[in-house]
């Protein structure tokens, strides 16, 4: 007899699964369209050269140990994670009224924000506060808000399948109809699994409904300075709500931005009324941390503060995520361009309009199935593909792929 | 005002940014209090007396008070810093090399558990994740009472952490106040009385906050109880090598306690034992019946990890286990781990021999007989606090002293206070 003898097998997280499988598959020209990494044109890895640089420096620095950070990290991050989602002209911040928390990635920030909501927010420990999440989101959303004891997880609309693009009409519907004081996910920029983003009209009719519902407000912002290429650009809806008042929490990563994946570098920026209300907050927040890993670790944070905190290092990180930022869109109007010059069935525009990281091509279950199976392209079941799988080298085989797919496997009717 | 009233005044209002202003959402949440041994360090910084000693949190000092990096350590790094490898992520179990060899490092290269694969073991985000993974496991998954026993005195946040887990916590008797040393009396008496297919946490080695350690065939006793009462084991490893010196003599009774058959909880922290504090490395491992069962296990590890922080950091990992696969940084290693703890040793020697020049009257030797990074002073909190009101000797409230925190320049000075509040 086993204590853990009734232990399900479970499932195992379908994004990596998917990579799984595409190591193992011996096809010469496979493809790996699953995962949320970038891929230069060789479809490598890319280590920013910034990132390389600092690192230098830090094993370098004999005067440098590994000490424990502070529970709440490391504080020159802090302060420069804060700068980057709000500008340095922040009036918030001046007032005093912007903290945070160093977390393990945009993951670590969310759970550190969604397990101080279900304590502190609406109650004590309410439970019954609804969260939504976007319709499709990323799938941890709604695992974390649930490990973190949120008995009510709701879908608000926000993909149209049919038009391909973002239902606002549903969208703000489920902003007027939610319970007051509901929770809100909302992706700051570069959605993911969609790459479609409300237009700055769009998020400022968001915005009125939110603060008239008292609806609250949880950016998670993954993408900043992926999506667009500029870090204002894409912290504008950030910065706008900020300045219509709300008290919120940001959820930053800076995996992709930095190209800091295993190192897990995120941050939990919370903007409240007050310095007063911040510092109370914070205080809780510590003792969620201290449960859950003590304190942060100190590498990645390391790395990101000292890029952010040194002028010539923090244009050489922007430049760098330009790069980035620059090749995806650059795949983006190839890909579009080749799938309408075979002729493609459908359109296409959704390729280029849509921003970051992902598009959700619009390719069904079964579409989806064929392209793995029989051209060795690996894409999420949704149809999203990270654009930054595509190269110069493989994108007449991929776009060939997708005419292939749309052609010979129906529609589904739904 | 409340949020209702506020609420309801706006909207008879309309919405109004100005009265928006007034309140906040976080009106109701409560300061909470510093947190009992990091805050020692808080309120040690903020000291300006030149003689000021921080005895708090367990970070090893070398002999002139300062953090110490391992040669083992920096050495690591050069070799990766060479090797430019990538940042893609790790799997949520981390790095498989890492897992590998911590699992080893804890159950002997010669385990049968590892032989026979029936280990399940994941990179964890030092001691405090890996007990956090631990515990979210038991609160999903354990069929038994919900009750975690743990050792009368513990690690302050072990209650917290399996708290927040949904866990509820009872204790045992372990230290007697009498002869700061273990009361096994006590604890046997205590254990045998635990629901069955409870939860029983176990130090390791280097019981923290007390130092005081069962003797082999007390952990023998131990075990063969612990067996007949049906508990799970749940073993803390924070400070393996650092105890004795010696790792394979500081893991001796998790290895026993295998041999026996009981399927434990491990887990382990490489925080103190390389140095690596700040760069949070740790493992959880559960010992299961077979293959079949750990594969069942590590899916919902997965499952339980993805939500918090979806997979764990490369750093430290990666040079932990650069040092213990090469050859001759482990040997470097295993030499650093030894010179560590006999420093400590050596100061629990002066510590003693300085309060005999003091005068005391006192019987100190538990000061020597406990083991690893802390010792269980035996003073009460008024004189804890005079302590550190007259002296600037900071520590936690419970009496215990980081020895790590002593060197041959303080050792007088903090003999000379001890012996001053106990006088």
């Amino acid at each position: 007899m086993s204590v853990f003898g009734d232990v399900p097998l479970a499932p195992p997280v379908a994004v990596f699964k998917l990579s799984a499988d595409f190591r193992e598959d011996g096809h010469p020209q496979k493809v790996n369209l699953g995962v949320g990494a970038y891929r230069t044109d060789d479809c490598q890895p890319w280590v920013l050269p910034v990132v390389k640089k600092v690192e230098r420096l830090i094993v370098e620095d004999a005067g440098l140990n590994h000490e424990y950070l502070p529970i709440l990290g490391l504080p020159e991050f802090r302060s420069a994670s804060s700068k980057v989602a709000l500008g340095d002209g922040s009036a918030a911040i001046k007032d005093g009224r912007v903290g945070g928390v160093q977390a393990l990635g945009g993951t670590g920030a969310l759970r550190i924000g969604a397990e101080f909501l279900r304590r502190w927010y609406n109650g004590v420990n309410n439970t019954a506060t609804p969260v939504y999440v976007s319709a499709p989101t990323w799938e941890n959303h709604n695992s974390v808000f649930a490990d973190a004891g949120f008995k009510d997880i709701r879908p608000y609309h926000y993909w149209d399948a049919a038009k391909r693009g973002l239902d606002l009409a549903g969208l703000l519907d489920d902003l007027e109809k939610a319970p007051e004081h509901s929770v809100f996910v909302l992706h700051a920029c570069a959605h993911n699994p969609t790459g479609t983003d409300p237009t700055r009209e769009e998020w400022k009719q968001i915005s009125e409904i939110m603060k008239r519902r008292s609806l609250f407000v949880f950016f998670d912002s993954a993408y900043q300075g992926f999506a667009s290429g500029d870090l204002d650009k894409d912290a504008w809806a950030i910065r706008y709500f900020v300045s219509e008042g709300f008290e919120l929490f940001i959820a930053q990563s800076f995996s992709k931005n930095f190209g800091l994946y295993n190192e897990r570098v995120g941050y939990l920026t919370v903007v409240a009324r007050d310095s007063e209300n911040l510092s109370r907050t914070l205080s809780q927040m510590e003792k969620i941390v201290r449960t859950t890993w003590s304190n942060p670790p100190s590498q990645g944070a390391r790395i990101v503060s000292k890029t952010l905190n040194c002028p010539e290092l923090f244009a050489e990180w922007k430049s760098n995520v330009k790069t980035m930022a620059d090749r995806v869109l650059l795949m983006r109007d190839q890909l579009k361009a080749k799938l309408q010059a075979l002729g493609t069935p459908g359109t296409w525009d959704h390729i280029t309009q849509q921003i970051g990281m992902f598009s959700f091509t619009g390719l069904n279950p079964k579409q989806v199935e064929y392209m793995i199976a029989e051209k060795h392209v690996y894409l999420m079941a949704s149809g999203r593909i990270n654009m930054c799988g595509l190269t110069t080298s493989n994108i007449d085989y991929i776009a060939q792929s997708i005419h292939d797919a749309v052609t010979k496997v129906p529609q589904c009717r739904s | 005002r409340s949020h209702e009233e506020l609420s309801s005044s706006i909207r008879s209002t309309g919405s109004s940014p100005s009265l928006v202003s007034y309140y906040s959402w976080w009106g109701g949440v409560q300061m909470g209090p510093p947190d009992p041994i990091l805050g020692v360090t808080e309120a040690f910084k903020r000291d300006t007396n030149p003689k000021k000693m921080n005895l708090g949190v367990g970070a090893y000092r070398d002999d002139h008070g300062k953090p110490f990096v391992l040669s083992c350590v920096r050495k690591a790094e050069e070799l990766i810093t060479a090797k430019h490898m990538d940042k893609e992520y790790l799997p949520i179990g981390g790095l498989g090399d890492f897992s590998k060899c911590c699992a080893q490092l804890a159950l002997g290269a010669d385990s049968e558990v590892l032989k026979s694969s029936r280990n399940i073991t994941v990179q964890t985000i030092s001691g405090t994740g890996s007990l956090r993974i631990g515990a979210n496991f038991l609160a999903r998954f354990h069929g038994g009472p919900r009750d975690v026993y743990l050792p009368k005195p513990s690690w302050g946040n072990h209650t917290p952490i399996f708290r927040d887990a949904g866990m509820q916590l009872k204790a045992y008797r372990y230290y007697d106040p009498s002869t700061c040393g273990f009361d096994f009396k006590g604890a046997l008496d205590d254990i045998s009385k635990i629901p069955e297919q409870s939860v029983i946490m176990l130090h390791a080695c280097a019981h923290n906050p007390t130092g005081v350690d069962p003797k082999p065939e007390q952990w023998k006793e131990i075990s063969d109880l612990v067996k007949k009462r049906n508990l799970l084991v749940f073993f803390d490893m924070a400070y393996q090598g650092f105890a004795s010196g010696d790792i394979d003599r500081d893991a001796w009774a998790v290895r026993y306690f295998i041999e026996q058959g009981h399927n434990i909880l491990l887990s382990q922290s490489f925080a103190k034992n390389m140095g690596l504090y700040g760069e949070r490395v740790g493992g959880f491992t559960v010992v299961c019946n077979d293959t079949e069962e750990a594969k069942r296990v590590e899916s919902q590890l997965k499952i339980l990890i993805r939500p918090i922080y979806s997979n764990p950091p490369m750093n430290g990992a990666r040079i932990a286990a650069t040092i213990l696969n090469t050859p001759d940084l482990r040997s470097l290693w295993l030499e650093e781990v030894h010179f560590m703890a006999n420093r400590i040793i050596k100061m629990r020697e002066q510590l003693v021999a300085g309060l005999k020049k003091e005068g005391s009257s006192h019987n100190w030797q538990h000061v020597i007989d406990q083991i690893g990074m802390f010792c269980f002073t035996g003073l009460k909190p008024e004189q804890v606090e005079r302590l550190t009101k007259e002296f600037s000797v900071y520590m936690t409230k419970d009496g215990r002293i980081s020895m790590a925190g002593v060197t041959s320049a303080n050792v007088g000075y903090l003999a000379h206070g001890i012996h001053a509040v106990t006088k």
